[in-house]
């Protein structure tokens, strides 16, 4: 297709749906104006303010009528402005969206996705800068994805929109500028994940903003003749076992790499998977590369303390060799 | 109401409805008794007038939220009482399968859309669905039913004014029983529910929630209106909860003498005292009472007699990409 931005191939995903089924609309705060991060710019001018609903700062209200919304046959892309937000809406997603299939015994489905914008940005603090994603991992019901490409937001979202269950789709918010490719690959699909890097050494899994650390480490890594493999694993539910223990298989080293707070963060739930079904496959211990559980602070200095560093990659690695 | 303007035929049709709703919770509560029904049941005995008399005028396309004391209003939307029993019993044919339970009950073929055991949750999700009616188009109207207590919860507020904001097809039902739970309303409310409605620009009105013929026809003249594109409307109907907040709840936190004085203004009792004095034989109101009490005794023991879901069922409908798949053998 074209070369855009991770901003653009969300826009375009969501542009597409709604062109293709008029039961796609979109709800959250200043959409109309195209959204705090500009990624539902024009979308008004096409598709009207009913479609791209502008709503009052009400999480709850917005991520409640979506399910009620998605219960009375359409199919409703909200938005959260920020991940942490979506805290204001807890019940609607985990006791509401998240159960309606089953408790209901199948009698509806509840075709949901709902964008969170995650991550560190730019002294943005403790209330605009965290990254859950494992805790929605915990829920079922839900499928969690967190891309970190333009090829992936397009095709991961477009995905999404298509599924019939609840999805929390987390973009990261240092990647809206992002350029890359973005084409139709037909290898981009919920739960499998991507080689970002191949390499024979050691096995780096992270997703969303954290793999373009990795692959900076990995620049690092080999100049001095160490191959990183790193694997985007893009869905965190499900995730990619299969692409994981793979590439395992052949490096024996597993580290598992993210933005998120390490205590209860989803690369325990890799490891310890990795751990129970293919402890052979370790050749060193695996190890989680992760945020301290401190919360995010604002002083520049202080914010990053809270980040895993391609330094700290590249240390790590070679601690396993 | 003056027995001179009475429509004798339509009265005795929602006493049949009362009579009903009263009977298959006296078997759903003889069935918690016997440990058939499980988990917490939450009987609206005493409210069976709202739910009778707001869902008369609605359309079985219409949709309804409900909530953890919903099964009166479930069966007045259509549902009917045998899966309604089986799903209180947690077994198979039950609405939901015996996964949801009292409080999850939901029959989407005839617009019910769930009861909700979060208090309040309903409310954002009946705008979201009359929403999705109006982004649809055609002249379904939701129906959102929840207590008093609810008004104290942020979705009362944020749904409220959703609805307000987009002009969307929704009636909102409070359904005032004096109590959130154990606690008295009016000791932990400040204010007025009918003047909070009417402050997220609601138009609201009140109705005496024991007289089921004057809540129909005031939920008549205000489903009319939603379903005419005035935009939502609320609806504030008294009445009072004559057992406690479970089945199990003897309630000894209300004044002495309360619930006993509140007993002569017992819905089917009015029902009933005004078919009396309009003519209608004991013989016909005694067949009515008889039959409804007939109809719930036999989901009673059909449920009683039917099997457990298969354990299968415990990882059918989780989603559809990722579920945990059952065990092996399962």
């Amino acid at each position: 297709m074209a070369k855009m931005s991770y901003r653009e191939a969300g826009r375009l995903a969501v542009a597409e749906a709604m062109r293709a089924d008029p039961t796609v609309w979109c709800l959250g705060e200043d959409l109309g104006r195209g959204g705090v991060f500009g990624q539902y710019a024009g979308l008004e001018d096409e598709f009207g303010s009913d479609r791209i609903c502008s709503t009052p700062i009400s999480e709850a209200a917005i991520m409640g009528a979506a399910v009620g919304a998605a219960m009375a046959g359409t199919r409703p892309i909200v938005e959260m402005r920020f991940a942490d937000f979506a805290l204001c809406a807890v019940d609607e997603l985990v006791n509401q969206a998240a159960k309606a299939r089953y408790m209901f015994g199948g009698q509806s489905k509840v075709p949901l996705t709902v964008r969170e914008p995650m991550g560190m940005w730019r002294s943005s603090a403790a209330q605009h800068s965290q990254s859950l994603e494992a805790w929605y991992a915990h829920i079922p019901g839900l499928v969690v994805v967190a891309p970190s490409t333009p090829q992936d937001n397009y095709g991961l979202l477009a995905a999404s929109i298509a599924l019939d269950d609840p999805v929390v789709y987390m973009e990261h918010k240092n990647l809206w500028d992002l350029e890359g490719e973005v084409t139709d690959d037909p290898s981009v699909q919920l739960g499998k994940a991507r080689v970002a890097r191949a390499g024979g050494d050691c096995t780096l899994v992270a997703w969303s903003g954290q793999v373009h650390v990795a692959l900076e480490s990995a620049e690092t890594l080999a100049k001095e003749g160490v191959e990183l493999e790193v694997i985007d694993l893009r869905t965190l539910w499900p995730w990619d076992e299969a692409a994981v223990a793979a590439s395992v298989a052949k490096t024996g080293r597993l580290i598992v790499a993210h933005e998120a707070v390490g205590v209860g963060g989803f690369g325990g739930e890799v490891i310890a998977t990795i751990a129970e079904k293919h402890f052979d496959l370790l050749r060193r211990p695996p190890m989680r590369l992760a945020a301290p559980r401190i919360p995010i602070s604002y002083a520049p200095d202080l914010e990053d303390q809270a980040r895993v560093t391609a330094g700290q990659i590249v240390a790590a690695v070679k601690g396993l060799e | 109401m003056t027995t001179s303007n009475l429509d004798v035929a339509r009265l005795r049709d929602r006493r049949r409805l009362m009579l009903r709703i009263r009977a298959f919770e006296e078997a759903a509560i003889r069935a918690a008794d016997e440990k058939l029904v499980l988990g917490a049941i939450h009987p609206s005995v005493g409210q069976e007038a709202v739910a009778a008399g707001v869902c008369a005028p609605l359309r079985r396309d219409d949709l309804l939220l409900s909530t953890h004391r919903g099964h009166g209003q479930t069966l007045a939307k259509g549902a009917e009482s045998i899966p309604m029993m089986r799903e209180l019993f947690g077994r198979d044919g039950g609405n939901c399968g015996g996964k949801g339970g009292s409080m999850h009950i939901a029959d989407f073929s005839v617009g019910m859309l769930g009861a909700n055991g979060v208090v309040g949750a309903n409310i954002n999700i009946a705008a979201g669905a009359a929403h999705a009616v109006k982004l649809r188009g055609g002249d379904q109207i939701v129906v959102c039913i929840f207590g008093d207590g609810a008004t104290n919860r942020g979705p009362f507020l944020e749904g409220l004014n959703w609805a307000a904001a987009f002009h969307l097809p929704v009636l909102f039902v409070c359904e005032d029983n004096g109590y959130a739970s154990t606690t008295k309303t009016g000791d932990v409310a400040g204010g007025d529910i009918v003047a909070r409605a009417e402050a997220l620009g609601v138009p609201a009105e009140n109705v005496d929630g024991n007289d089921v013929i004057a809540v129909e026809e005031v939920s008549q003249r205000l489903a009319e209106a939603v379903r005419a594109g005035a935009g939502p409307r609320f609806l504030l109907a008294k009445t009072y909860r004559l057992l406690g907040h479970t089945s199990v709840d003897k309630a000894p936190y209300r004044p002495a003498g309360e619930a006993d004085a509140k007993w002569a203004d017992d819905p089917i009792l009015r029902a009933t005292e005004l078919l009396q004095s309009a003519g209608l034989s004991e013989a016909d109101l005694k067949a009515d009472a008889d039959a409804a009490t007939a109809e719930m005794n036999a989901a009673f023991e059909d449920a009683k007699a039917a099997p457990w879901p298969p354990v299968a069922a415990a990882y059918d409908d989780v989603q559809d990409l990722g579920a945990e798949l059952a065990p092996a053998g399962v």
